[in-house]
């Protein structure tokens, strides 16, 4: 274990901007992604439905 | 084992068996992202030199790795797809474009970000810098030229041009920080030098690096087959499947 405090560990050694800048927007450009296929999906399935009652 | 492959060649059978495969690799990629994360922050130590900055290149390198593994991917889909014509192919392609940017972009803004504080700037014209910028480019220039082209057919083609000329660059990039003396570190693992860093360092690398690559397997199975919905639509295939779906609730 690396860390003496939970305050330490978010401080990340006065690095705190760049290293959680960094894993945030890893994960926010994930979590965008999977939303936005998501819409996608529920979009393409809503127009080929469309079309199939035609 | 004789699997006949040109079964799932067609995206009628495909579109099935990649929803059965994608909950698969997103759990495996939740999973050894998890490890990979507990590795980077609990277990890897501190670096000597860079203090915990470091640990940046936990998601810095592994988005690099990926954004060439990805491209490497992509033109080998888009070559089969022009060889072959079989649209799967050029479907496939088409799927794992946008996933690469994000790679390429997470990179490039990481390593901006371990640059200010370990370099004392955000940007450098260096070789490895300037390469990985030009892949974001092509990555764009793909999806954009392939967005711009009405004919599906058509764009396949031409986007499978673009990807295929564009692979010249991903050795560039790879080989930028040997070929030129550039600012950017060398290679982080050698296969022909036993690695610098410490193992736990390693190990967390190596697993972020395989987390990222069952996300990216999982993401393009699901917009590969939102792409089959798309462009399959007037088929009877894709409307007797969206029939069911408003009895089944899914599909």
């Amino acid at each position: 274990m690396q860390w003496a405090s939970w305050s330490a560990f978010f401080n990340m050694g006065g690095y705190a901007f760049y290293v959680w800048f960094s894993f945030g927007l890893t994960a926010l450009c994930m979590a965008w992604e999977v939303i936005a296929l998501r819409k996608r999906r529920v979009e393409a399935l809503r127009l080929s439905k469309l079309l199939a009652q035609d | 084992m004789n699997i006949n492959w040109f079964k799932y060649s067609s995206p009628q059978t495909f579109y099935p068996l990649a929803g059965k495969m994608t909950p698969w690799f997103a759990w495996l990629a939740t999973i050894l992202a998890a490890a990979g994360l507990y590795i980077s922050f609990v277990i890897a130590p501190t670096d000597f030199q860079q203090g915990e900055a470091y640990r940046i290149i936990f998601v810095h390198v592994p988005a690099a790795w990926m954004s060439m593994v990805i491209y490497i991917v992509m033109a080998g889909w888009a070559a089969l797809g022009l060889a072959l014509n079989a649209r799967l192919s050029a479907m496939m392609a088409q799927a794992l474009a946008p996933t690469g940017a994000i790679f390429t972009l997470i990179a490039l803004v990481t390593g901006s970000l371990w640059g200010k504080p370990m370099w004392g700037t955000w940007w450098v014209w260096d070789a490895r810098l300037t390469s990985e910028l030009i892949l974001l480019f092509l990555y764009l220039g793909f999806i954009a030229l392939q967005a711009s082209i009405d004919d599906p057919r058509k764009a396949d083609r031409a986007g499978a041009l673009l990807a295929l000329v564009g692979v010249v660059n991903v050795p560039i990039i790879y080989f930028s920080v040997t070929w030129w003396n550039t600012l950017h570190q060398g290679s982080s693992i050698n296969m022909s030098a036993a690695p610098k860093m410490a193992s736990t360092m390693l190990l967390g690398m190596l697993l972020m690096a395989l987390a990222f690559w069952m996300y990216t397997v999982a993401v393009a199975l699901i917009r590969v087959r939102c792409i089959m919905l798309e462009r399959e639509r007037s088929t009877d295939w894709v409307k007797q499947l969206s029939a069911k779906v408003a009895v089944e609730g899914r599909a």
